[in-house]
């Protein structure tokens, strides 16, 4: 890939920023789910490693969390943005050698954001922990170059419309470098008091909803129809979907707040915005599953479909709780406690990366013209991640439960702590079968480059049948 | 290059859209935000946490350079004459100006008049360093409107003078150990929030909307894995206790799951003895196994450790 950088950008073949964007991703989220493992063993056995500051569990969950979300999440959707976007617009990519330098740039950015959070330095800001200058650098490092190179070729498109992922595509990336720069405000201007903390909430909830669920939604509205055949249900229903997330979306980062001393207002208008974040969510979830309509077949036999569509099925619970846990009713009940967290990673783990899953093992599949080497493996890997994933979240949903009871009648901490402690285990146990899974992805990606079954031009890697 | 003009009105709309949203979440609260006066809790805690707790450019690693210090006077440092116990907080030469003090426009209309008038901050400066105090006015519905005075300017304290009145064991390292709470990422299990629903009845009172001005960061903290600690001074002042619960928690808790933080201790103890962790710690598995009656002694931190300051800052917290 380092042979790229400086070569001309006729000269690069085609999708190999795509190729280098996959892969990278695939090992952040080797080491991002690792952290996270090793994250959950110190919340179940707190003298598991123990009295050096580096491996204390302040140090190290904020690195868990910004390597899974900008190297994992955002790695895979500037990978498939580099390869999706062009294919939509039936053109190439604007500039290979800017995508390439975009990869170095991102991971190089990235190791040393994570290795400053590691050794402490950190704005106590909770997602925007990065002290500002990381933060500028990923506006103008790292966004800035994307957003380039999906603008430029979304102009020079061959197509004339523009397909649905591509709205979201260019929007998103366009809005997330908006929240950046606004949400790190108090960092550049060293604003205090309340304005801080809702900045920091403003910030992370736009993240995750104007970066991270539109594009992942993006993603399987380009995944279904391809391999699937079947074309969108319904573009209306898309339309839909895109303008909800625009307005309702990006309103409710109050409800991060609700028992804080905020005005009132605010808090009642971010409750009821908040279950208006159900448009776009059952718009996006109906228009998937409608696409798949004569095609149910593949989800038991194709693997990309199959993840697909757990993800989208995963949606429904995700959007269910994200539209009522915000209001008043409820929330006081869960907030604070393992709910969230489990929510999190519902929308994240669950949702979002089973999303991505898909659309890089399309993606490598389909630009290195090699035909996934193990299907066993990768039927390996859906069921480690399901397994893994969903006794991570019932053993927090249930956590979480607990303290919420423990919260409202008054119960001693430490018994609320002593009847976490099953559950804490089972999550380190269900955290650990996900990344045995992802060690077993990137051994398969890592075959797959290289001894993968040649695909024959125009032909999918989904339509040939598995020799191993 | 194909024609962009069927999506001009769906850019357009797409600006209005996302222009109307940040209009209604980041504009208009700005006004409710810049209307509030800063109460005593928010004037106390800018002036012991000092301009910022998080990574600045004064202290990137969090280490505790430049901090100011909260003290305990019980004698006028300029006399030496004995005085009521009054606390005043110390800015050495070289240290950021607390936020009010660099911006009195976040103090609130009538606190930052007092301030400017009254306290005289606007004399405080970062070279020659400031000592401040919370004072008050009585107002005429029998309430009194606090605001900060700066003693350097209406009494000619200096920082040098005031620390040598209090000396050490009544000067309080408590904005040194808010760095090393944001470092140590204490605020991934506590909160700093009690809720406003119950569980303030255990908690303690849950924070006002003026209890924040200058404040930064507010690190309320979002998943809660043990005891809100907003006003945990109030339930427990012991410094034993914290000293053994930072140590190891479970020496005094047996279940619990908070990380050890034995290594804020440092190299030396407070003889400037070297600690010998191993030896600590296999007595002290030895001692969990049964095989020792009492757990090994927790040495007594040194006076400039990370651990001290910790602890001031923990004790502050009523
Ligand atoms: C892994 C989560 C975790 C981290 C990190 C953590 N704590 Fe704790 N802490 C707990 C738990 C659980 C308890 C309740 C049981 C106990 O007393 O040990 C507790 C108790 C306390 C108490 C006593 C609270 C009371 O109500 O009496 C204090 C004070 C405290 N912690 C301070 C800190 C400080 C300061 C830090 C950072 C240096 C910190 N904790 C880091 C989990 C944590
Ligand atoms: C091996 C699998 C994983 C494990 C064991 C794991 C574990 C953890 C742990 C222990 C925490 C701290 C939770 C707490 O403070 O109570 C955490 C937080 C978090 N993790 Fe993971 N994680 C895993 C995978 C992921 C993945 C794949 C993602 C995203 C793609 C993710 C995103 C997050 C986020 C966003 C948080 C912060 C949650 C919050 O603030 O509520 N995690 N994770």
């Amino acid at each position: 890939m380092l042979k790229y950088l400086f070569a001309k950008n006729e000269d690069i073949p085609d999708g190999a920023a795509a190729v280098y964007f996959g892969f990278s991703a695939i090992t952040w989220f080797v080491i991002g789910t690792g952290l996270g493992a090793f994250n959950a063993s110190k919340l179940a056995f707190p003298d598991f490693v123990t009295g050096l500051e580096f491996v204390s569990f302040g140090h190290m969950r904020q690195v868990h969390v910004h390597a899974v979300i900008i190297g994992w999440i955002s790695m895979a959707f500037a990978m498939a943005m580099m390869y999706m976007t062009p294919a939509l617009g039936n053109t190439k990519l604007w500039s290979e050698k800017l995508g390439v330098w975009n990869a170095l740039l991102w991971n190089v950015g990235l190791s040393l954001g994570l290795t400053l959070l590691w050794a402490g330095m950190t704005s106590g800001r909770e997602y925007s922990d990065f002290p500002w200058f990381i933060d500028l650098y990923v506006v103008f490092l790292v966004v800035m170059p994307l957003g380039i190179n999906v603008w430029k070729t979304i102009i020079h498109r061959k197509t004339q419309g523009i397909y649905t992922t591509n709205w979201f595509f260019a929007s998103a990336v366009f809005m997330v470098g908006v929240v950046f720069l606004v949400g790190n405000l108090p960092e550049y201007f060293h604003l205090t008091g309340l304005t801080e903390a809702y900045l920091t909430w403003w910030f992370a909830h736009n993240v995750l909803g104007l970066w991270i669920t539109p594009v992942a939604a993006a993603i399987a509205y380009y995944t279904i129809p391809k391999v699937s055949g079947n074309p969108l249900y319904s573009h209306r229903i898309g339309h839909l979907h895109f303008w909800s997330v625009v307005v309702f979306y990006s309103t409710p980062a109050a409800h991060h707040l609700m028992s804080a001393p905020l005005p009132e207002w605010l808090k009642s208008f971010a409750s009821v915005e908040g279950v208006l974040i159900l448009v776009p969510a059952v718009a996006f979830v109906s228009n998937i599953l409608l696409t798949m309509q004569g095609k149910w077949n593949m989800f038991v036999e194709n693997l990309e479909i199959r993840f697909t569509v757990t993800a989208c099925l995963m949606a429904i619970p995700l959007n269910m709780q994200g539209g009522f846990q915000q209001t008043r009713a409820i929330n006081w009940y869960i907030h604070g406690t393992g709910w969230i967290v489990a929510h999190a990673h519902l929308a994240l783990l669950g949702f979002s990366t089973f999303a991505e899953v898909a659309a890089v093992y399309l993606g490598l599949q389909t630009l290195m013209k090699r035909k996934l080497y193990s299907l066993t493996l990768g039927n390996l890997h859906f069921w480690f991640l399901l397994i893994g994933f969903t006794t991570y979240w019932v053993s927090m949903t249930i956590a979480g439960l607990i303290q919420g009871a423990g919260k409202i009648y008054e119960v001693p901490y430490i018994d609320v702590v002593m009847a976490e402690h099953p559950y804490m285990i089972a999550r380190w146990i269900g955290g650990s079968l996900v990344f045995t899974g992802n060690c077993v992805w990137l051994y398969n990606m890592w075959m797959t480059a290289r001894a993968g079954t040649v695909v024959p031009e125009g032909r999918m890697p989904h339509e040939l049948a598995y020799e191993r | 290059m194909v024609n962009f003009r069927e999506y001009k009105i769906g850019a357009r709309f797409f600006g209005i859209a996302l222009g109307g949203s940040m209009c209604i979440t980041l504009f208009l609260p700005s006004f409710d935000f810049r209307n509030v006066n800063a109460t005593e809790v928010a004037l106390d805690k800018q002036l012991w946490a000092g301009w910022e707790s998080g990574f600045n450019l004064d202290d990137p690693w969090l280490r505790g350079d430049h901090r100011p210090l909260r003290v305990t006077l019980k004698v006028d440092p300029k006399t030496g004459q004995p005085m009521e116990a009054t606390t005043a907080y110390v800015y050495p030469a070289g240290t950021r100006m607390p936020n009010g003090v660099d911006h009195p426009d976040i103090l609130g209309a009538m606190v930052q008049q007092l301030s400017l008038d009254k306290g005289r901050i606007s004399e405080a400066n970062e070279s020659q360093g400031a000592v401040f105090l919370l004072s008050s006015e009585p107002q005429g519905d029998g309430t009194k409107q606090f605001y900060i005075e700066d003693a350097s300017a209406t009494k000619g304290w200096t920082p040098d003078a005031v620390l040598k009145a209090a000396g050490d064991e009544n000067t309080y390292h408590a904005a040194y150990g808010k760095a090393i709470f944001v470092r140590e990422g204490c605020w991934w299990c506590h909160t700093l929030l009690p809720e406003e629903t119950q569980d303030w009845q255990v908690f303690g009172a849950p924070p006002m909307l003026g209890d924040f001005n200058g404040e930064s960061p507010t690190a309320f903290g979002s998943d809660r894995k043990a005891p809100d600690i907003l006003h945990v001074g109030s339930r427990n002042s012991s410094r034993e206790w914290m000293m053994m619960h930072f140590f190891n928690p479970r020496l005094v808790q047996p279940y619990s799951i908070m990380p050890r933080f034995d290594y804020l201790w440092g190299k030396v103890d407070a003889k400037g003895q070297t600690i010998d962790y191993d030896k600590w710690r296999s007595e002290y598995n030895e001692y969990v196994e049964g095989q020792r009656v009492t757990p090994p002694e927790v040495p007594m931190y040194a006076s400039n450790s990370d651990a001290r300051a910790l602890i001031d800052f923990v004790l502050s917290l009523k």
